[in-house]
C-alpha cells in the first residue's frame, strides 16, 4: 500500500477505486508542482537577469516585488487568441506543445522529493527518467514540422540533433553512478550519500571519476533543457524563436513551462545522484522516518535543486550562444570521448576495489 | 545504390527578422545550415531624402538629416552644416566648433554603444546589450539638457548650433566620462574577453582588405580589415587637428584581421578614443558666441561642393549643387551604411546561418541610412 493509497483510503474501500483515486491525487499534486516550477522558475528568471543586468526586474504585480507577474502573464495566455496558421498541419501542432508538456510531467513522477516523498519508488527510476525526459524531443520535431515555417522548421532541426547528440554523454556520464550505486532506483542512490556532504558523490570519496561525471553532467543537462549557451533552438537573433515561432496564446505558453520543467529536473537529477538528494550537509537534525525529518528532507532537496536552477540562470544571462558546428564538436569530439574513457576507469575501480 | 540529394531551400531573413536591425530583407539559399547565397533587398525605409532636399530651403533639410543615420543624428546635422558653410564661405565660431567636436563625438560613443550592445544580442547574450544601453541613455541625458531631444536633435545648425550649452553642462559630461571609461572596460571584459565570444566572432566572416577597397567600406568596417585610414586625421576638419587621438586598426586578436572580432574591437577602441577628444576639447572650451551671423534665407553662389566626414558608420558625404537660389539644385548623399551592407553577397560564401547573424550584425548597418 503506498502513501498515496493510504491518504484516499477511506474514500472507498474497493482496492480498484482506491487505487484510482490515488493514481489522480498524485497526478494532481505533481501537476500543481509542474506549474509551480513553471511560475516560479520564471519569476526567479526575470528577478535575477534583473538585477544581474542592473535594473529590478517585475517589481508591482503581487505587492512583493512581482511575484505574481507570472501568474498574470499566463492568464493573459489563456485570454489570447489561439493562432493555428492556415498551412499548418492540424493535428500535429495541437498535439505537439502537449507532448512536450506531458514529457516533463512525466518525470517528475518518478523524482522523490524527500525520504519517502515521491509518486512511486521504482527500482528502474533512473533509466525511467532518462527514457521520459527524451518523449519532449517528438514533441519539438512535430512543433517545428507541422508549423510549416522554415524556421520553425530549423528550429526543430537542431533541437532534435542537439537533444539526440547530448543523450549520448549525458547517459554515459550517469553510468558511472549507477556502477558505483550498483542499482537504477533514486532512492537507493540517495540512502547511499547519507551521512555528511563528504559522502556525496560529486566530491567522488567513493569513487574518484564521479567527479569527471558530475562536471560532464553539468553541461549535458543545460545542453539537454536547451539553454543559453546551448540555446540553439530557440536562437532569437538567427531562428527568430525556433520551433514554437508560429505558436501563441496558452500552447506556447505550454511550451514554456515545460522548459522550465526540465530546468528543474536536470536540477533535481543532479542533486539526487550527486548532491546527496534529502540529506542535510551535515549529518544532524531528526532522522528520516519523523515528519521533521521528512520536512527537513524536502527543503534540502528542493533548496540544492533550485539552486542548480539558479546558476542555470547565472549563465544564461552571462554567456553568449555557441553555433551549432561548435555545439556538435564540444558534444561528440570531447564530452563523448571523456566519458567513454570515464566509463571504464569507473568500471575499473569498482571492479578492483 | 542512389545518390541522396538535398534540396536547397530559400528562406526570407527580414522584413521582419532580429538579426536584420530594421527593414532589411536577405534571401537567402541555405543548404541545410550553409547559406549559399544571400541577396539583399533594401528600400522598404525609403523616404525621398534628396529628393525633399532639393525641394527646400537650405536651412530646412537639416532636421532631415536627422532623420538618415537616426543613431548619429549629431554627425549627420554637423556633416550638413559643413558642407553648406563651405558652399557658402561661412565661418563658424570658436567654440561652437569645439561643442561640435564633443557632441559629435559623443554621438560617436551613442552609436558605437549601440552597435556593441545589439552585437551581443545577435551573439545570443543578452546583458551586455542592457549595460551599453544604460551608457547610451547618460549621453542622451546630455544631449536632451542642451538641445531638448533625444535622438532627431536639429542641434548642429548652418553656421553654428541652436544654443549655447546649459549652465553646469562642461561638469556634467566630465562626471560621465569619468564614470563611463570603467563601465566600457567592464562590457569589453564581458563580450570581447569571453571565450564563446571570441570563438564566435574570431575568423568568422573575414573581409580583405582588397574587398574592402574594392566595395567601398568605410569607416570602422574598413580600419578592421587593417587600412590605417580615418578622415578626423588625414583629412582634417573642424578641430580635429588641434587634438590628440589614435586610430585603431584590425589586429586579429582572435584570429584574422577583419574578422567579426576585429569590427568589435576597433568600435571598442574608438570609444576610448573619443573619450580622450572630449577631454581634451573640455579643456580648451573658449566663450563666445556659438552662431554666426547668417542671412536669413541662405543663397550660396553657383557652384558645386562635395564633403566628406568620419561618422560612426563611416564615410558621410555631402554633394551639393547650388544655382545661386534660396533652394539647392542637387543633394546627393553617401551614406556609409549603404556601400558597406553591399558587400554581404560578396561575404556569403557557404556560410552558416549563425555566422550570418554574426557578420551582419558586426556591419552595424542603419537602414534609415541605407534607404534614405
Amino acid at each position: 500500500m503506498t502513501v498515496w493509497e493510504q491518504l484516499v483510503g477511506s474514500f472507498s474501500t474497493q482496492p480498484w477505486l482506491v487505487t484510482l483515486y490515488a493514481a489522480f491525487a498524485a497526478g494532481l499534486v505533481i501537476f500543481g508542482y509542474v506549474n509551480f516550477v513553471g511560475i516560479f522558475a520564471i519569476w526567479l528568471e526575470r528577478k535575477v537577469a534583473g538585477y544581474i543586468q542592473a535594473r529590478p526586474g517585475p517589481l508591482h504585480t503581487g505587492k512583493f516585488h512581482g511575484v505574481l507577474q507570472t501568474l498574470a502573464d499566463g492568464v493573459k495566455l489563456m485570454l489570447k487568441e489561439d493562432v493555428i496558421p492556415a498551412q499548418a498541419d492540424r493535428l500535429l501542432f495541437t498535439l505537439a506543445p502537449a507532448v512536450v508538456f506531458v514529457g516533463s510531467f512525466l518525470v517528475m513522477v518518478a523524482i522523490p522529493f524527500g525520504p519517502g516523498v515521491f509518486v512511486s519508488d521504482f527500482d528502474i527510476g533512473i533509466f525511467y527518467v532518462l527514457a521520459m525526459s527524451s518523449i519532449a524531443v517528438i514533441g519539438i520535431i512535430m512543433a517545428g514540422w507541422s508549423s510549416n515555417n522554415k524556421w520553425a522548421l530549423y528550429g526543430g532541426m537542431r533541437s532534435v540533433s542537439q537533444y539526440v547528440s547530448f543523450e549520448v554523454p549525458l547517459v554515459a556520464a550517469l553510468v558511472p553512478v549507477i556502477i558505483h550505486g550498483g542499482t537504477l532506483s533514486f532512492r537507493v542512490v540517495v540512502e547511499q550519500q547519507a551521512g555528511g556532504f563528504w559522502n556525496w558523490n560529486f566530491l567522488g570519496l567513493g569513487n574518484p571519476f564521479l567527479i569527471v561525471s558530475f562536471l560532464v553532467y553539468l553541461v549535458a543537462g543545460i545542453a539537454e533543457v536547451n539553454r543559453t549557451p546551448f540555446d540553439l533552438a530557440e536562437s532569437e537573433s538567427e531562428l527568430v524563436a525556433g520551433f514554437h515561432a508560429e505558436y501563441s496564446g496558452m500552447r506556447f505558453a505550454l511550451f514554456f513551462m515545460a522548459e522550465y520543467a526540465n530546468m528543474f529536473v536536470a536540477g533535481a537529477l543532479a542533486t539526487l545522484l550527486f548532491l546527496g538528494g534529502w540529506h542535510a550537509p551535515l549529518p544532524i537534525g531528526p532522522g528520516d522516518s519523523h515528519l521533521a525529518g521528512i520536512l527537513m528532507g524536502l527543503f534540502w532537496f528542493l533548496l540544492k535543486s533550485w539552486i542548480l536552477v539558479f546558476i542555470m540562470i547565472w549563465i544564461r544571462w552571462t554567456l553568449p550562444r555557441i553555433r551549432p558546428d561548435q555545439l556538435m564538436t564540444v558534444c561528440w569530439k570531447y564530452l563523448l570521448p571523456i566519458t567513454l574513457v570515464n566509463l571504464v576507469l569507473a568500471a575499473g575501480w569498482e571492479a578492483l576495489k | 545504390m542512389p545518390v541522396l540529394h538535398t534540396e536547397l531551400m530559400e528562406v526570407s531573413m527580414g522584413p521582419q527578422h532580429p538579426a536584420t536591425h530594421g527593414v532589411l530583407q536577405l534571401l537567402l539559399t541555405t543548404d541545410g545550415e550553409e547559406v549559399v547565397h544571400a541577396k539583399p533587398i533594401i528600400g522598404y525605409l525609403h523616404r525621398c531624402k534628396e529628393k525633399i532636399g532639393q525641394m527646400l530651403p537650405y536651412a530646412q533639410f537639416t532636421p532631415y538629416t536627422d532623420r538618415m543615420d537616426y543613431l548619429a543624428a549629431m554627425n549627420n546635422n554637423w556633416a550638413y552644416a559643413i558642407a553648406v558653410e563651405r558652399l557658402a564661405q561661412i565661418e563658424v565660431p570658436e567654440r561652437a566648433e569645439y561643442i561640435r567636436v564633443i557632441f559629435g563625438e559623443l554621438n560617436r560613443i551613442a552609436s558605437h554603444l549601440v552597435a556593441v550592445g545589439t552585437y551581443g544580442l545577435d551573439l545570443g547574450t543578452f546583458t551586455p546589450f542592457l549595460y551599453a544601453f544604460t551608457e547610451r541613455e547618460a549621453i542622451l541625458d546630455l544631449f536632451e539638457l542642451v538641445c531638448g531631444a533625444r535622438l532627431t536633435y536639429n542641434y548642429i545648425r548652418i553656421g553654428g548650433l541652436a544654443k549655447d550649452l546649459t549652465p553646469g553642462w562642461e561638469k556634467q559630461c566630465e562626471a560621465f566620462l569619468d564614470r563611463f571609461e570603467p563601465k566600457l572596460t567592464r562590457i569589453d571584459e564581458l563580450m570581447g574577453g569571453n571565450f564563446i565570444f571570441m570563438k564566435r566572432t574570431g575568423n568568422v566572416g573575414v573581409l580583405p582588405l582588397e574587398t574592402a577597397v574594392a566595395y567601398g567600406i568605410t569607416g570602422p568596417m574598413l580600419r578592421a580589415s587593417g587600412a590605417d585610414w580615418d578622415l578626423r586625421r588625414d583629412v582634417p576638419y573642424s578641430l580635429y587637428p588641434k587634438f590628440q587621438f589614435n586610430v585603431p586598426v584590425g589586429q586579429g586578436l582572435a584570429g584574422s584581421v577583419g574578422d567579426c572580432f576585429d569590427r568589435y574591437w576597433v568600435r571598442i577602441k574608438e570609444m576610448i578614443e573619443s573619450c580622450r577628444i572630449i577631454r581634451q576639447a573640455l579643456a580648451g572650451l573658449p566663450e563666445g558666441a556659438t552662431l554666426a551671423k547668417v542671412p536669413k534665407i541662405l543663397r550660396p553662389k553657383p557652384g558645386e561642393i562635395y564633403f566628406r566626414m568620419e561618422n560612426p558608420r563611416g564615410e558621410l558625404g555631402f554633394y551639393i549643387v547650388s544655382d545661386g537660389t534660396p533652394v539647392p539644385w542637387r543633394i546627393k548623399v553617401r551614406g556609409p551604411s549603404f556601400c558597406n551592407l553591399s558587400v554581404i553577397e560578396a561575404m556569403v560564401d557557404h556560410m552558416l546561418v549563425a555566422d550570418l547573424a554574426a557578420t551582419l550584425g558586426s556591419f552595424d548597418v542603419v537602414m534609415g541610412e541605407v534607404d534614405r
